[in-house]
């Protein structure tokens, strides 16, 4: 576990090297961890787009991750859903990396329909740039995600392009701030 | 040309006004949040005559922090704070951040740890579960559904009292096993108690689920089919009531759940009824469970698993979920190295249940409101965070 | 003489007057029994701003079951209410709320904080959508700590609350 662990941690400099990393490489990194059911869902989705384009951040029992580009991701959850049977979001939600100047948004995807798959997350993750935070929307593909995204918009300030809704959810109506979730609004005494 | 566009622009004007008229005769109706029916949450629905052509959810009534609050506290001392969305369910719902924080920090719960751990997750879902039937019987008109529910809640806050020391925010569950062992005896009067309340859940079902007036109100109302379930992603017992065998602890087992024999309670109809029936027979079963763990439990051995005083682990992320009294709760955590959580995300069953709130009112009656709303099994505290 | 003395101008002021005599004559009975009357039917509005409202879901059920000190279950239009209890939380949403209720309900009218977050904002006190107390919205009589109380301090703190409208003055 503490493996893939660390492969997380190493999230920026994967993705620096991400251009020469190749495809025997990233079905090594499956093999040595993870069980074969994760692994061929992933390879699925490897092998039907790039692996410059698909880049596998860690695969564990049960978990898996990968990482699109935000103006791919919306090819790639349509194969996932309609390839591989994961049928809703359990939650979108956004992190902050000002050291990186980015905002990750990350999809976890699960499946009712399909009995092999209850038990699977598969976390869908695009990175946006934190000054020009826009990204597709998936809610055509996910509907269930969509109250998640208008809460993703209000919290980190991420713009889904097609949502019918880009607006205040849960905070007050009269807030004047930047977005909460974003690392430099500090909340007081802190 | 001219004449075409200026025809044009005519129809359109026209089509205007009789939209205008149309929009004259809908009323505009702001539920909540002072309003018995709605509790912490508001929405906006347009009612034209008796249905309701129109709803707009507005949560944020209690929206708190939670999760940037969680970046200031290591993981320790995020527990109390993290089980004030649910008190009435505070067991479940630190169940499933001290699962993403043990595969964080790499963990190991002792068995008999594991066992008191879903001992006390399934005596709060009882609990949790009678305040919500209680409820959604005051809202429905019916008085000794609401009495009878809370009298039958104390026996188990009294269990949960003994267990943890405190009435609703145990804090119980923490990274490493649960806090404290069980006091003597705890075993005995747990199984009393289950006996009694088996009795008593029979009684619920004849004056409550076999009301006629009950069932009028209920049956038919508010239907939602499996394959909109799906779509819109909803969990728990609303999920179960549209005819989809899903518990997230048969589906993925945490803990000592692969160990213990249930079944999946659900139903077909998808209607408003199954959607408050589900719930109840989760009771059955859990009183089922409760006693098959109590008859499983290692007699002796540690509950709670040494730790650094400021436990933390390699960077990294997790995502875990338990099976609340609101369906499946999730906690993704990201973890910088630090003993403070760099993210904290919380996936709640009421927030996620709320997508099918304005799918199920809008064309349906003014009338059948709280019936819809209040089988959602909806915490709008929770929702909000 | 009669005419001089009663005319429209000074007859407001006259019964003015005489209503202060009469009230100064009565003050003390009639005060007493207006003052019963409010003491055993305290209608609590039913405004839930945070998570005490299950406690106070408890206090209303039969174990505990306030009704017997004279404090009815929260059932109404807040229009015949004359109790707020502030069940926990007032987020920066609900605070515009919680005035509007407060503003809407008819003379005299009373008010609870309870829990921690509703007397300083307890546990949220450096939440950024938390307001450090409810003190700075609507005036309170009577302050239950405990996060949250349990339904025998709410019970106590209502107790409190009859007690000082008993020593009140009528308005």
């Amino acid at each position: 576990m503490g493996s893939d662990q660390s492969k997380t941690q190493n999230n920026s400099e994967q993705k620096k090297s991400s251009t020469d990393s190749t495809q025997t490489s990233i079905s090594k990194k499956t093999e040595s961890i993870t069980p074969e059911f994760e692994g061929s869902l992933i390879n699925q989705i490897v092998t039907r787009f790039s692996d410059k384009l698909v880049q596998v951040i860690y695969v564990r029992p049960g978990r898996a991750k990968i990482l699109v580009p935000p103006n791919e991701i919306v090819q790639v959850a349509s194969f996932i859903k309609d390839r591989l049977g994961f049928d809703h979001a359990e939650s979108v939600s956004g992190t902050d990396y000002p050291k990186d100047n980015q905002i990750e948004v990350i999809y976890h995807l699960s499946s009712y329909s399909d009995d092999k798959l209850s038990s699977q997350i598969l976390a869908l993750s695009t990175r946006v740039d934190r000054n020009e935070s826009r990204m597709p929307t998936l809610i055509n593909i996910f509907k269930s995600a969509e109250y998640h995204e208008r809460e993703t918009f209000e919290m980190l300030g991420v713009y889904f392009e097609g949502h019918p809704r880009n607006e205040r959810f849960l905070l007050p109506e009269d807030w004047a701030d930047i977005p909460p979730l974003r690392k430099e609004f500090r909340i007081k005494g802190r | 040309m001219e004449n075409e566009q200026k025809f044009d622009e005519t129809i359109r004007r026209g089509l205007e006004i009789v939209k205008e008229a149309e929009e004259d005769r809908l009323m505009t109706l702001s539920v909540g949040p002072q309003h018995p029916g709605s509790g912490h949450f508001r929405f906006t629905i347009k009612v034209d005559g008796d249905y309701i052509v129109y709803c707009d959810p507005d949560p944020g009534y209690v929206h708190r922090g939670e999760e940037k609050m969680c970046e200031y506290r290591n993981f320790i001392q995020n527990i109390p704070h993290l089980e004030r969305p649910v008190i009435h369910d505070s067991t479940n719902i630190t169940y499933s951040y001290s699962l993403a924080v043990e595969e964080l920090a790499n963990i190991q719960v002792p068995l008999r740890g594991q066992y008191i751990r879903a001992l006390a997750s399934e005596l709060n879902r009882q609990v949790y579960t009678l305040y919500w039937l209680g409820i959604y019987g005051i809202f429905l008109g019916h008085s000794t559904m609401f009495m009878w529910p809370l009298g039958d809640r104390e026996l188990f806050i009294d269990l949960l009292e003994a267990l943890t020391g405190a009435r609703v925010t145990h804090a119980f569950n923490i990274p490493g096993g649960v806090r404290n062992d069980m006091p003597d005896g705890f075993e005995e009067r747990c199984l009393r108690q289950v006996a009694y309340f088996e009795k008593r859940l029979a009684e619920y079902e004849d004056i409550f689920y076999n009301n006629p007036l009950f069932r009028q109100r209920t049956e038919g109302v508010g239907i939602l089919t499996k394959e909109d379930a799906i779509k819109l992603g909803v969990t728990g017992s609303v999920l179960r009531a549209s005819g989809i065998p899903f518990d997230v602890r048969k589906a993925e087992p945490y803990d000592v759940y692969n160990e213990i024999d249930f079944k999946i309670q659900y139903m077909k109809t998808g209607d408003s009824y199954a959607r408050s029936m589900v719930p109840f027979l989760d009771m059955k079963e859990s009183c089922h469970i409760i006693r098959e763990l109590l008859d499983k439990i290692p007699k002796s051995g540690e509950v709670r698993a040494k730790l650094q005083p400021n436990p933390k682990g390699p960077a990294g992320e997790s995502y875990k979920r338990v099976e609340s009294g609101r369906g499946a709760l999730g906690y993704y955590i990201v973890s910088d190295g630090t003993p403070k959580p760099y993210r904290v995300k919380l996936s709640v069953g009421s927030f996620r249940n709320m997508l099918a709130l304005p799918f199920l009112l809008i064309g349906s009656k003014l009338a059948d409101m709280p019936s819809i709303y209040w089988s959602l099994n909806y915490w709008p505290v929770e929702a909000d965070r | 003489m009669m005419k001089d003395l009663v005319n429209p101008t000074n007859f407001n002021v006259l019964v003015g007057k005489l209503g202060d005599v009469l009230t100064r004559a009565l003050d003390l009975p009639l005060g007493y029994a207006i003052n019963w009357g409010r003491i055993w039917s305290l209608w609590p509005v039913h405004l839930e701003t945070a998570c005490c409202s299950v406690e106070f879901g408890a206090a209303s059920g039969p174990r505990y079951d306030v009704e017997r000190f004279g404090i009815i279950e929260a059932f109404g239009s807040l229009r015949q209410c004359d109790l707020v209890v502030v069940q926990g939380t007032v987020t920066r949403k609900m605070a515009p709320r919680l005035r509007m209720v407060y503003d809407q309900m008819p003379d005299p009218k009373y008010v609870i904080a309870m829990g921690a977050c509703a007397i300083t904002g307890g546990l949220y006190i450096d939440s950024y959508n938390v307001l450090p107390g409810i003190d700075g919205i609507i005036p309170v009589d009577v302050y239950v700590p405990g996060c949250p109380p349990r339904p025998e301090t709410l019970i106590q703190g209502c107790m409190l609350l009859q007690e000082k409208i008993k020593r009140s003055k009528i308005r």
